[in-house]
């Protein structure tokens, strides 16, 4: 299966937004999900990023971009300012999980969150094996990985239910990329090497 | 540095005869600009970018007189064919404000109602003043829209403040190393540097020039103390540490650490050149600043009068306007939906970071300048 810019998540996070919402991806990189949102679905696109080369990488691609920390929370955006704000592969690297999870649905009507499922079965035998597992959606050394939080699929429902999020809909990918076809969660918690969600939270 | 100088330059005089109603209420019967221009205005005059300068810029932003060869340009290191400011692409147009004290009408100018040197008497200008002023020039020149109006600092101000004033004017706003108002502790600065021209003996309210001598310690001092607030205290700690001049302590009050020679040079420097009136002048227009005043402080609904889209702007060590204020502007943009990116560049040269050649900093304006539709 051939993915949108070779990235499965993207596929998934596209069909979750529709033309001419506004979106916010914090941690865009160099913009390339959101000029590709803006361009095949009309949406109005900010980008959040840290990297001095990711913000001038954006700034070419013609991308709305602020640098800044996403540790430091949200504060230059408005309340409900966003129709999705879009956080992916990067909730694993940030400190203040739940302050980000808060701050994403401050800004916005919903939350979409993908991240790396530790408990994906090969990174589970990786393990077993002795070694920190490296694969596709891991594809760091220990010694020089951005991750600073690692968690399971459970786990972060787990979360999601303390914090009094919904879970709108959830999209799990096997390495490949492909869906993982079943519901049972402690299946798709091992056969599922990517997760994304679409959170929301009572108002 | 990539790319090449625009060479040598001429200046070019404006003269207004339509009277300047003035924030201040005083009004300027008349008077002229000096401005100079690099690179070609389309036909479709669509390629103009305005540069604005700062405190003590001038409208020699660019290249070199031709029997001045070492007097360059004050961004120079950006302008020029191949630079972010591509005299290729672009039509680039620096000037001296209001008030300035490089050939445009300021306090140094003769008043025609005495033909004496204008001095205390010349009316108190605003950045919105600059602006209708800089808004007159353009149509002396045959530009409708600026592709972007660009600054730094006080430059950067005159762009939020244009984008506001005339946003059917300005397509792209360029805001570097700004704020939307001062702070207390700015304005504070500003009022020390002034305390020292004003208390010189040798002001004369400001009608010095009739007593044929200049405030130069005041002016010194003022540069002096200004130039400690440009700067990060990481550079000056790298630059000059506790150097001595010489081997040892003096125990004098003579010059002995290097810092003390830096700063002495650059105040007798700067006296050298710059009008004291002047200096009150810009000083004057920074703490005034404040656009948002218009709507009882609300900035979001000041800048839901903007149309363009922006670049903003700001350096890590820069204590004089914080990456923080930067952040007040993109926010309120924000607020509004408009196109806008925010860069914060770490760079070690504190506010003066923004007249710096830094190839990172380069590259966004650059980047940035490329995606505009002429």
């Amino acid at each position: 299966m051939t993915h949108t810019l070779g990235r499965p998540d993207f596929d998934v996070i596209a069909a979750w937004v529709e033309p001419g919402h506004r979106v916010l991806d914090l941690g865009c990189g160099d913009g390339t999900l959101l000029k590709y949102l803006i361009d095949s679905r009309g949406v109005r696109g900010v980008g959040v990023e840290i990297d001095d080369a990711n913000v001038l990488a954006a700034i070419k691609n013609g991308i709305n971009i602020i640098q800044g920390n996403l540790e430091c929370g949200l504060d230059e955006f408005a309340d409900q300012a966003f129709d999705h704000v879009v956080l992916s592969r990067t909730l694993q690297t940030v400190r203040h999980t739940e302050g980000i999870l808060r701050e994403m649905l401050r800004v916005g009507r919903e939350a979409v969150v993908s991240f790396p499922n530790f408990a994906y079965w090969k990174n589970l035998r990786s393990v077993l094996d002795g070694r920190m597992p490296v694969s596709e959606d891991l594809p760091y050394q220990w010694y020089d990985s951005p991750n600073v939080r690692f968690f399971t699929l459970l786990d972060f429902e787990d979360l999601c239910t303390k914090m009094g999020l919904i879970i709108r809909e959830r999209s799990i990918l096997d390495e490949a990329g492909n869906p993982v076809e079943c519901t049972e969660s402690r299946d798709v918690n091992f056969l599922g090497s990517l997760a994304v969600y679409r959170l929301t939270r009572n108002r | 540095m990539p790319g090449q100088s625009v060479g040598a330059v001429k200046s070019q005089r404006a003269h207004f005869d339509q009277p300047l109603h003035l924030r201040s209420g005083g009004i300027l019967p008349a008077y002229d600009l000096v401005y100079e221009t690099y690179g070609t205005l389309n036909a479709a005059k669509s390629n103009a970018i305005l540069v604005c300068h700062a405190l003590s810029g001038h409208h020699h932003v660019a290249g070199h007189y031709a029997d001045q060869p070492d007097n360059i340009g004050w961004w120079d290191n950006i302008i020029g064919p191949g630079r972010p400011l591509d005299t290729d692409k672009f039509f680039i147009v620096g000037l001296n404000n209001l008030g300035g004290c490089h050939g445009s009408t300021g306090p140094s100018s003769a008043n025609p109602a005495t033909g004496k040197p204008w001095g205390a008497d010349f009316p108190m200008v605003a950045v919105i003043d600059w602006v209708h002023a800089q808004a007159r020039l353009a149509d002396q020149l045959g530009i409708d829209s600026w592709a972007a109006v660009m600054g730094g600092s006080l430059g950067g101000m005159q762009a939020l403040r244009w984008s506001i004033t005339y946003p059917e004017r300005v397509r792209n706003a360029i805001v570097i190393a700004a704020a939307p108002k001062l702070s207390a502790q700015n304005i504070a600065f500003n009022d020390v540097a002034r305390q020292a021209i004003l208390t010189d003996p040798d002001f004369h309210g400001g009608h010095y020039y009739e007593h044929n001598t200049r405030p130069l310690r005041g002016l010194r001092l003022a540069r002096m103390f200004g130039h400690i607030t440009y700067l990060s205290d990481d550079q000056m700690g790298e630059k000059f540490g506790r150097e001595l001049r010489n081997s040892a302590f003096s125990f004098g009050f003579g010059v002995e650490f290097e810092v003390e020679s830096y700063l002495r040079y650059q105040g007798d420097k700067f006296a050298g050149y710059f009008d004291a009136n002047t200096y009150l002048l810009m000083t004057k227009a920074l703490d005034y600043f404040d656009p948002s005043r218009e709507d009882n402080g609300d900035l979001k609904a000041t800048m839901a009068r903007s149309k363009a889209n922006f670049l903003i702007a700001s350096f890590t060590t820069d204590w004089r306007f914080t990456p923080a204020r930067s952040k007040e502007i993109v926010a309120a943009l924000l607020a509004n939906g408009r196109n806008v990116s925010y860069a914060e560049i770490s760079l070690n040269f504190g506010h003066d970071s923004f007249l710096m050649d830094d190839a990172h900093y380069h590259g966004v304006v650059d980047a940035y300048l490329r995606n505009i539709k002429l």
